[in-house]
């Protein structure tokens, strides 16, 4: 499997990355590279395998689904580029 | 004082032979002294770090001095500490001051250490060499007879540089595939990841969930185990942490390796690896069984998989992870005409070359239509290393390797093709995909004098086995050597 320049456009929009039109043939290129490197994992009998999700040897905890941390808004806001009040601010969504 | 374990400094501040602010003071004179050159730091805490070594000797001469109190240690840039800027290697986060601090900080703050500052990282931790990260490349304090520029490794690699050069006592350090123990090797210095879930993920900046894990770093194997003991045990904060008790892994230190099964994997004498390190590999192995350990073959058959299989899985989470950095909630942001146009920007300005790269490898092997070849795929060989390492662990009680295939190499060298930098981590990656402990011990010098590591790799949360044998290692190996660049050297 090799992507072509138009896929390559596809992921990044999808990832929300802006590709300047010189980047495209480099990654390209290097996508390609790390794609046919892990392609040998074809060669592998996986039938009836089950996939693991994580390294963690244990069931994962549940917890009381209740209110514990939070009521502190200029905490949170603290960093955020652009605020209103106690909003994050980003340019207009809906006219 | 500089050359001290810290170990022996706890035993110098115990007996009033040595105050926590002179040792701090001290150290803080080599990190101005060295970070220039080496650039080791992303921001250094001096004020704070003094502050906290008066505090330290208040709080010895009331007789309550916690386990690592007036030690001063380097904090990977990676994780958050509170109102101090946690950058993670990357532009994105340059304007970062966190609200909080991550566990494992806050666990080695409450257990008295002296933090000196942020230690530089491949940017978001992705990375073999730290020459992906926005603040600079780190400069391995170790020289090679040709007197290029080495890499420390990574991507823990201002942790590792700092340790080594004398700089702090000890480190903090993140393994994804191999963060701690490489640079470890590269250096010339002790680390170990531990298992899975043993430290706190929170308040580490993420890559990739199911394989991150913190874990210290430090110039000898008993104060990687003095660290550990401080930086351990369950958070409910972390939803993958292990809920079971911290053993004494100083004490396990001491146990010797008498009767213990160690296990060589015929899977890793890899093409093109260096004769000096297959020598080493015999060396370690004699060592073991002249103290009393009985050697056994054993097969891993799936690690020639762990790489490719990383490489899905880890940019797979990535992707995931790093969608947060959108330039609304915090991090840099570069204006655009609508929200789109507002990410897509800041995305692009923020992040570096191999992030966006991993981003979006990532983000194609989830997309539809290639999950099951490329994900799906990917976890079931997981699968199969784990059941690879379960097996063999039926027989041996831990397993011996070399580090890394290699020992530092220039800035320059290997930089040809993103698959040539990632065959650095081929022995460290297999035990982040099974989730078992790991440790470089530096165990000699190659022909152009540089540092090589072994790397012990032990059953789930036994990681006193892998302090036990690590230690043995290191008796045997004596490994005195030192980097040129250091602070206390004449130069």
């Amino acid at each position: 499997m090799s992507l072509d320049p138009a896929t390559v456009r596809r992921i990044a929009k999808l990832a929300r990355i802006r590709l300047a039109d010189d980047e495209v043939p480099r990654l390209e290129g290097e996508l390609n590279a790390i794609l046919g490197y892990v392609e040998q994992l074809s060669e592998v009998n996986v039938d009836g395998v089950q996939p693991l999700s994580g390294g963690a040897q244990m069931a994962m905890r549940l917890r009381e689904d209740a209110v514990t941390d939070g009521n502190y808004p200029d905490k949170i806001l603290a960093n955020a580029p652009d605020r209103i009040g106690n909003f994050f601010a980003v340019p207009k969504v809906v006219e | 004082m500089l050359d001290m374990s810290i170990a022996e400094a706890l035993a110098a501040l115990a007996a009033k032979k040595i105050s926590a602010v002179e040792l701090t003071d001290a150290h803080i004179s080599a990190v101005e002294a060295l970070n220039p050159r080496l650039n080791a730091f992303i921001t250094i805490t001096a004020d704070q770090a003094r502050a906290q070594a008066r505090a330290a000797d208040a709080a010895r001469a009331v007789g309550n001095a916690p386990a690592l109190s007036g030690i001063p240690i380097a904090m990977k840039d990676l994780f958050c500490t509170e109102g101090v800027r946690t950058t993670a290697g990357s532009k994105i986060l340059e304007p970062f001051i966190p609200p909080y601090e991550s566990t494992v900080s806050a666990r080695l703050k409450a257990a008295g250490a002296v933090m000196l500052g942020k230690a530089n990282l491949d940017e978001f931790a992705m990375g073999s060499s730290n020459i992906t990260s926005a603040y600079g490349a780190v400069e391995n304090p170790w020289q090679r007879d040709d007197g290029a520029k080495l890499v420390p490794g990574g991507s823990s690699g201002g942790s590792a540089a700092a340790v080594a050069a004398r700089m702090a006592m000890g480190a903090t350090g993140t393994d994804t595939g191999g963060s701690i123990r490489q640079p470890a090797s590269f250096t010339g210095i002790a680390g170990i990841k531990p298992t899975y879930g043993r430290c706190s993920r929170f308040g580490i900046v993420a890559f990739a969930s199911s394989l991150d894990q913190a874990g210290p770093m430090a110039r000898t194997v008993e104060d990687c185990a003095i660290l550990l003991g401080a930086m351990s045990g369950f958070d409910e904060r972390d939803s993958t942490s292990a809920d079971r008790p911290v053993p004494d892994f100083r004490a396990a230190c001491a146990r010797g390796v008498q009767g213990l099964r160690i296990g060589i994997p015929r899977e890793y004498r890899v093409d093109g690896m260096a004769p000096e390190i297959e020598t080493l590999w015999q060396s370690g192995i004699d060592w073991l069984k002249r103290a009393g350990a009985e050697i056994i073959d054993v097969s891993l058959p799936h690690t020639k998989y762990g790489l490719p299989v990383y490489y899905i899985v880890a940019p797979a989470e990535a992707s995931s992870n790093l969608a947060r950095y959108d330039g609304v909630r915090f991090g840099a942001r570069v204006d655009g005409a609508d929200l789109i146009d507002l990410y897509e920007r800041t995305r692009a300005a923020g992040f570096g070359a191999e992030v966006k790269r991993r981003i979006m490898i990532g983000t194609y092997v989830l997309s539809a239509g290639y999950y099951d070849a490329y994900y799906l795929r990917a976890q079931k060989v997981r699968a199969l290393m784990l059941r690879d390492f379960n097996e063999a662990f039926a027989t041996v009680d831990a397993i011996l390797t070399p580090t890394a295939p290699s020992a530092a190499f220039a800035i320059g060298e290997k930089m040809d093709d993103p698959v040539t930098m990632y065959l650095n981590d081929v022995f460290t990656v297999p035990s982040n995909l099974a989730g078992v402990p790991a440790m470089s011990v530096p165990a000699g010098l190659d022909a152009r004098g540089l540092p090589l590591g072994l790397q012990v790799i032990g059953r789930h949360f036994d990681e006193e086995t892998v302090f036990a044998v690590s230690a043995t290692l290191e008796r045997a190996a004596g490994f005195t050597a030192m980097p040129a660049v250091r602070a206390g050297a004449s130069s």
